[in-house]
């Protein structure tokens, strides 16, 4: 069984998706974890698919969407994955104001230098007001005051609001 | 205020706790006569289920594989709990009123890997029938425990929280196991 990465991006149509995945299921390829979404009007789709199909095939299954130029799609072998619930305290992250150059690595510079992985992240860029929006692990035994505090200088310093809360779930 | 509301029923059995897609969590559970020897055998199971699981607030019958109107809540001691009714076992409750809806995120023992973000009412009024003596209740509550009840009316409608997010950004993998 191999597991692939595969992305496929371009102009936005009715029907990709159902194109793309109707292609996959055929190989015999079942689609794990994926996310497909527009940006900025193009379409893109990123899945992790399992099974016992090489990358040549699944580029080969795709070519009658590729050929004309309307999508780009990349198929690579990749090694599995580790299990999820792999530690850290989950936290939302939210950065809106005036757009300028630099704002995601800021503000993720801050998170990546007390380990804290993203694990989730989307931006938009709406007329002149920039968003972005993530799902932070955040080690335990990371002083959840000093990143606030650091997080605080860089939004100044940007001009944006900047905030982090914990994104802790109750079980019922 | 923590108040038990009925003498505990004889100690039930701990039972396995079903996780989707098991078709029991997706069907309308069945009502029950409350005064039914195994529906108070079913409550008392539901319980004992209840605590020996870490950090569980409420079970529904769904949960430990059976299609009936029945679930347990018990947030005694929860941090965003407000009002607190102790133990509370229900049958064929269902929702009077439901007002000051709030976003939170939820877990589910029947769904291990994944929370959502759901908004559930912060004021309640509930009203079910107590297992064993029959007697109907009306409950008025909030915050939290208000939020569990809901969570396990929804069980016993088939419904999971899945079934009640926003949308595609409101799930997400579950970070933290109690």
């Amino acid at each position: 069984m191999n597991e692939l990465a595969i992305t496929v991006v371009g102009r936005d149509r009715p029907g990709i998706i159902a194109d793309v995945s109707t292609a996959l299921s055929q190989l015999g390829l079942n689609l794990t974890d994926s996310t497909m979404t527009l940006l900025r009007g193009h379409f893109a789709m990123t899945l992790i698919c399992v099974g016992a199909v090489e990358e040549s095939d699944v580029l080969s299954a795709l070519s009658p969407l590729t050929v004309d130029g309307g999508l780009l799609a990349t198929v690579n072998v990749v090694p599995p994955g580790p299990p999820a619930g792999s530690g850290g305290a989950p936290y939302t992250l939210l950065v809106h104001g005036a757009d300028r150059l630099g704002i995601v690595a800021a503000v993720t510079g801050v998170l990546a230098e007390v380990g804290g992985n993203v694990t989730d992240l989307t931006t938009r860029l709406s007329g002149t007001l920039y968003l972005l929006s993530a799902e932070i692990d955040v080690p335990s035994g990371v002083d959840f005051d000093d990143v606030l505090s650091k997080l605080d200088e860089v939004a100044d310093r940007l001009g944006v609001e900047v905030s982090l809360r914990s994104g802790d779930a109750d079980v019922l | 205020m923590t108040a038990p509301l009925e003498p505990v029923p004889d100690a039930g059995k701990v039972r396995p706790v079903v996780a989707a897609p098991d078709p029991v969590l997706s069907r309308p559970g069945d009502r029950v006569d409350p005064a039914d020897p195994e529906t108070v055998a079913l409550a008392a199971d539901l319980i004992a289920t209840m605590r020996v699981s870490p950090g569980c607030v409420g079970l529904a019958a769904p949960q430990i594989g059976v299609g009936a109107h029945v679930f347990v809540v018990d947030v005694t001691g929860h941090p965003r709990a407000k009002t607190c009714h102790g133990t509370v076992v229900l049958c064929n409750a269902e929702i009077v009123e439901a007002t000051r809806w709030q976003k939170g995120r939820e877990g589910c023992m029947s769904v291990p890997d994944l929370t959502g973000d759901v908004k559930r009412a912060g004021h309640l009024v509930v009203r079910g029938t107590l297992p064993g003596s029959g007697e109907e209740l009306t409950l008025t509550t909030d915050a939290f425990e208000a939020r569990a009840f809901q969570h396990e009316i929804d069980h016993c409608a088939g419904l999971l929280f899945l079934d009640r997010v926003p949308g595609p950004n409101a799930i997400f993998a579950r970070k933290v196991y109690l």
